[in-house]
């Protein structure tokens, strides 16, 4: 049994997953509040079990998997922001539903891939954990099938997913062909021979290309405005935290677990994806009359700062990077909470931007948290969200990339843009109709949660976060 | 000799039957040709000692492939009889096509014989049948990833379900409880009817 300790949380999602499937075969439409409360549950009882083995056992099941603080620090993150997933859609699938009950089960699911994921050191995990993840997601993503948006979604995020998933395998086929093995230290020994051949380096090129894509980072970011916008709310809050933090670390560990002695081969195609993604995630997220599409090249954004502490390469930008994820879910689970509130008077969503409009004299305390969320997501100093942006400019800086840093501050000043334009909008315009309220306490105490702690208050946990994100980081090198 | 027999036996049946395949004038004899020929190449294969392609070659183009042919082409109201009226307006097309096969076919088998690409990359003599390596590594070296291969074909299952499945009004499923509680006492009535009075019911 001590041979399954390290593993103990993705076998608590697994088992609970399973059960929870045949339970919600059964239940009625009222009992799938239930099951999504046991999943809720479930997801904190795994996160409480990352504590021990499972952050410091070390190479397990012959090198497939590592438990180590890399992947504890990740899965920290994951478990809550799913669990933040579940509870979103709560009292949001009931109606016009049939399979309420499910939603959470695949929620499970995926996050048993997600947290394969961020701790696989061989090409076969990884791609069987981002498989895992992905396959629950092109379902949740055409969830309410009835509607048409939703479906197309679906169907654009799958056909999309399978043919990134088909670069990424192509990729990993060329590593496996060139250098016999499918292990993340053998890559990097054949990578340590001398120059690389053009063959790694194909493959080394496919491999990023498929995990730009699950990313969203600029050129393979086409589909994530037209799925976030399509998906129903609770499944863009979910692909927008769980999935994204996982696919980010997953990056961050092939490249330097995998790739770290051809860093500077894979450094210019993530220092272009990183610039591409933030100036095109600012410019292009100006015309938007959508807020989830607007949310959707935030995240797109987003994941470009990110990859400027992956650009660095050295252990400080490894933990920057980490850092940045942990603020960039607290950010955004509670923006997309919030618009998940948006209902107009018949309770059905409203998304349009328009609908805003003097927001902060219908519902102050709703406008206030919107207000505090996108100021943190722009970065703007005395809010949360500038310090994970501080620390990778000053990781890329440290390693000697002042010319990135300098675009990157460039990109965040332009994409402040339009978050102050939604603050304009709710604060500066005239009322427009008001929503109808929404009685979902526990909601309501998350986004409170989430505004404290990217307000101000949070540069209280720089110390202990930090710190973490640090020992978490060195564990890579 | 034996060997031998049983090789031309298989490889005579599977050009047979290949053959069948394309001069079937019903699209489902064509199909049940296309199993015999798949049956044929499995045996081909267990022949060359390589037993999982052929139980491969059985449980998946027999299982799975052959049998979802054979549903479409039922199910599909397709006239065939349009179909081939373009036969020679497509033959130069399908001779090109197959002449670049034939030429490759011939190209393998001379570079098969010039020797291993690379030196020493010979695939050492196996000690083992190779389904029983293959077992092995699976669920020794490979468990972790195949329990998880599991979960994903469950999560498929789940997928299909949830995106397909509706409650409908009109179905009449089985009451399981209900039918077993019948018993005849309550379920038969006996009756006797006297001669030429009829019955009543």
């Amino acid at each position: 049994m001590a041979r399954f300790a390290p593993i103990l949380p993705e076998i608590i999602l697994a088992i609970g997953g399973l059960v929870l499937m045949i339970a919600s075969a059964f239940v009625t439409r009222r009992g799938a509040g239930l099951i999504s409360w046991l999943a809720v549950a479930l997801l904190i009882a795994a996160t409480v079990a990352l504590i021990g083995a499972p952050s410091h056992a070390g190479p397990l099941f012959d090198g497939l998997v590592v438990a180590d603080l890399f992947a504890s620090f990740g899965k920290a993150v994951i478990f809550p922001a799913a669990a933040v997933a579940v509870i979103a859609a709560h009292g949001w699938f009931e109606r016009g539903t049939e399979h309420a009950a499910e939603y959470a089960v695949l929620i499970l699911f995926a996050a048993v891939g997600m947290s394969v994921m961020v701790s696989s050191t061989s090409l076969i995990s990884l791609y069987v954990g981002l498989e895992l993840n992905s396959l629950a997601g092109y379902v949740l993503a055409s969830y309410r099938r009835h509607d048409e948006r939703s479906a197309e979604a679906g169907l654009k995020y799958f056909v999309l997913g399978a043919l990134a998933s088909g670069i990424l395998l192509y990729g990993i086929s060329l590593l496996y062909g060139f250098t016999g093995t499918t292990s993340f230290t053998g890559v990097a020994a054949a990578f340590g021979r001398g120059a690389p051949t053009l063959g790694l380096l194909f493959g080394l090129v496919f491999l990023l290309a498929g995990i730009a894509f699950k990313i969203s980072a600029v050129p393979f970011h086409m589909w994530t405005p037209d799925v976030y916008e399509g998906a129903p709310t609770p499944v863009t809050t979910f692909f927008a935290t769980a999935p994204k933090v996982a696919s980010v670390l997953l990056g961050v560990r092939v490249c330097i677990e995998a790739l770290g002695p051809a860093t500077d081969a894979w450094r210019q195609i993530v220092i272009f994806a990183a610039l591409a993604s933030i100036f095109l995630g600012a410019i292009a997220a100006y015309g938007q009359t959508n807020i989830k599409r607007l949310l959707a090249y935030s995240s797109i954004n987003n994941v470009g700062f990110a990859l400027i502490g992956l650009a660095a390469g050295t252990a400080q930008g490894a933990s920057s990077v980490l850092f940045y994820m942990t603020v960039y879910v607290v950010m955004t689970a509670g923006a997309f909470l919030c618009v998940l509130w948006m209902r107009d008077g018949d309770g059905e969503p409203i998304e349009t931007i328009a609908s805003m409009s003097g927001l902060s004299q219908r519902q102050p305390g709703f406008a206030f948290a919107m207000f505090i969320f996108m100021f943190s997501l722009a970065g703007v100093p005395p809010m949360f969200g500038f310090w994970p942006k501080l620390l990778v400019f000053d990781a890329a800086v440290a390693s000697g990339y002042v010319a990135l840093a300098v675009a990157g501050i460039l990109g965040a000043v332009i994409g402040a843009y339009y978050y102050l334009k939604i603050v304009k909008v709710m604060y500066l315009d005239a009322p427009a109709e008001p929503y109808s309220r929404v009685r979902e306490p526990v909601q309501g105490a998350l986004v409170l949660f989430a505004a404290v702690a990217v307000s101000p208050l949070g540069y209280l946990l720089i110390g202990p976060l930090g710190s973490l994100a640090d020992r978490a980081a060195e564990t890579l090198f | 000799m034996i060997g031998a027999i049983a090789f031309y036996l298989f490889a005579t049946l599977t050009i047979a039957s290949s053959i069948a395949v394309i001069f079937a004038r019903n699209p489902v004899h064509s199909v049940l040709w296309l199993i015999l020929a798949f049956f044929n190449a499995a045996g081909l294969m267990l022949l060359v000692g390589a037993e999982f392609i052929a139980m491969l070659l059985v449980i998946v183009y027999v299982g799975a492939v052959a049998v979802l042919f054979l549903f479409v082409v039922m199910m599909l109201d397709i006239d065939f009889a349009s179909l081939r009226s373009g036969f020679t307006r497509n033959l130069p097309f399908g001779i090109i096509v197959a002449l670049v096969l034939l030429a490759e076919m011939i190209v393998a088998v001379f570079a098969h014989r010039a020797g291993p690409m690379l030196a020493g990359s010979e695939i050492p003599a196996a000690r083992v049948p190779n389904i029983v390596g293959i077992g092995q590594m699976l669920y020794s070296r490979y468990l972790f990833a195949f329990e998880l291969a599991g979960l994903i074909l469950l999560v498929a299952m789940v997928g299909a379900i949830v995106l397909t499945h509706r409650r409908r009004g009109d179905t009449r499923t089985p009451k399981a409880w209900r039918q077993l509680r019948r018993h005849p006492g309550t379920a038969i009535d006996l009756v006797r009817p006297g001669t030429g009075e009829g019955m009543k019911l």
